[in-house]
């Protein structure tokens, strides 16, 4: 069973939200990364673009596959993990913690609440 | 879907199904990385049972097989023994399929085709042999399996458990022998850029002999290290480095054609010609100088902001053994020379590689 943690958000396109006040840090879940197999590569954007929600806001490859990467609330990016670059094994081995990947400026604090919660995300993913 | 006869041990083993060439194939046990690992530093074991065995036996079978193929099957030791990489190609000199033809005795052979080409192999192989006399051709596949046994370990790995000594056998021959107890045919062929062997059985053995195999430290690998250590040595895949409309001498395989063996063969006079005209496209190896990775179909500019496209990425992907994105890329002659720059557009973006000499690796 793929590990869901309770308090996150998440999207059918299979990446995970915590909101902490006005900010929101963004990853992929732990079944989006076992069903990816070993994380290869990671194109993230720059800080201070502004992402709406369902933006690419960037790409993930395995050795055989390129997933694109969903923003599931709109806000500015204003962190992004770069310690991933050349490491992305961290995706992989960590997807809630090491392996997130940006940090957002919610435009709207209540956005995120549209999005699945640990229960629905799990009968998403048929478990 | 078609299943191999591996299919219940590959399900216990957790591997990750999925749809191949309508098999039911694994694409992943553990993971891609390590299995790729376990075959360069190890022995990894590949149910290859989807390909397509194809027996074709009788007096008729040399000329048979001579006029279909581009390679000279008579080059193969009379006794059996031995095998050799051809193509079927039609008259146009577009390639059919690559296949392996494996020489048991003198009027017996084994053809193995690709799983995505069987029905259209048979058909051409059987259209091909109306009229002839002495010849049987039978496709075997449902009723026996192939195993692929690879790194710098496998060797020795079926060496212990064979009653033929497997090491004695040079790259490319073939003996009959008792494996773990099944009757096998152990070939040292295979696709990875390493040593090991093949070994054909009985469908129904199939299942003991891959557990004795696991027993001894072989590692179950996936299609997915397959298709990453075949492009790291190089080898072709057909409908990506080849296909119909791809002469040879656009896929580095013109060394396969021989047009002067004896007698008629399918596509002589095309390949004839083909083979003295000047080369316009050429297949590469290129090795990206950042971390992006090049796949299928992206296409190959020239260096410069503005330089033209000059091909196209035919396999691509991330290789461990490089740490770096590398693909094979069929671009303009005058691009291909080794040591050129050339930009492979990623997502809109250019990333900078270069022409590599071939294979990206090898260790036969």
């Amino acid at each position: 069973m793929s590990d869901i943690r309770p308090g996150f958000r998440y999207t059918k396109s299979h990446e995970w939200v915590k909101v902490e006040g006005d900010t929101a840090t963004i990853g992929i879940t732990d079944h989006a990364q076992e069903e990816l197999g070993d994380i290869v590569y990671i194109e993230l954007p720059e800080v201070g673009r502004v992402l709406s929600a369902d933006d690419v806001f960037g790409t993930v490859e395995s050795v055989k596959a390129v997933s694109e990467l969903y923003a599931p609330v709109s806000g500015e990016v204003v962190a992004v993990n770069e310690a991933l670059s050349g490491s992305e094994a961290a995706i992989n081995e960590s997807p809630y913690e090491t392996g997130w990947m940006i940090t957002v400026k919610l435009k709207d604090p209540a956005e995120a609440g549209k999005l699945l919660d640990p229960d629905a995300y799990r009968s998403q993913i048929g478990e | 879907m078609l299943r191999t006869p591996l299919y219940e041990a590959h399900r216990k083993a957790d591997a990750r199904l999925v749809p191949f060439a309508g098999w039911e194939m694994p694409v992943q046990y553990r993971g891609v990385l390590d299995e790729c690992r376990a075959v360069r530093g190890g022995a990894g074991l590949f149910d290859v049972s989807h390909m397509g065995r194809v027996r074709v036996r009788g007096e008729g079978a040399l000329p048979f097989l001579q006029y279909l193929t581009v390679n000279d099957v008579s080059k193969l030791s009379p006794g059996g023994g031995e095998a050799q990489y051809s193509l079927l190609c039609r008259d146009a000199g577009g390639i059919i399929d690559d296949i392996i033809v494996y020489r048991l005795r003198e009027h017996e052979f084994i053809v193995v085709v690709n799983a995505s080409n069987r029905d259209k192999d048979l058909h051409w192989m059987q259209h091909h042999a109306v009229r002839r006399e002495h010849l049987v051709l039978e496709d075997e596949t449902p009723q026996t399996a192939l195993i692929a046994v690879q790194g710098p370990q496998a060797v020795d790995l079926v060496d212990a458990l064979s009653d033929r000594e497997v090491a004695a056998l040079p790259r490319f021959g073939l003996d009959e022998s008792v494996v773990a107890g099944v009757q096998t045919v152990v070939a040292r062929t295979g696709y990875t850029g390493e040593d090991g062997v093949e070994l054909f059985c009985r469908a129904h053995e199939a299942r003991a002999l891959w557990q004795a195999l696991v027993d001894k430290g072989g590692v179950p690998c996936g299609l997915g290290a397959r298709d990453t250590l075949r492009l790291e040595a190089a080898l072709p895949l057909y409908g990506h480095e080849m296909d119909e409309h791809t002469p040879p001498y656009e896929a580095r395989l013109g060394w396969v054609v021989k047009t002067k063996k004896p007698g008629d063969f399918l596509g002589k006079n095309a390949l004839t010609q083909l083979k003295n005209a000047p080369r316009h496209r050429v297949l590469v190896g290129l090795e990206m100088e950042g971390r992006g990775i090049p796949r299928e179909g992206y296409p190959v500019h020239a260096e410069s902001p503005d330089g033209a496209t000059v091909g196209r990425v035919t396999s691509g992907t991330f290789s461990p053994q490089r740490s770096k994105g590398i693909a094979l890329a069929r671009v303009e002659a005058a691009h291909a020379a080794d040591g050129t720059r050339l930009d492979v557009l990623i997502r809109d973006a250019r990333h900078a590689a270069c022409v590599v000499p071939l294979p990206f690796y090898k260790n036969v």
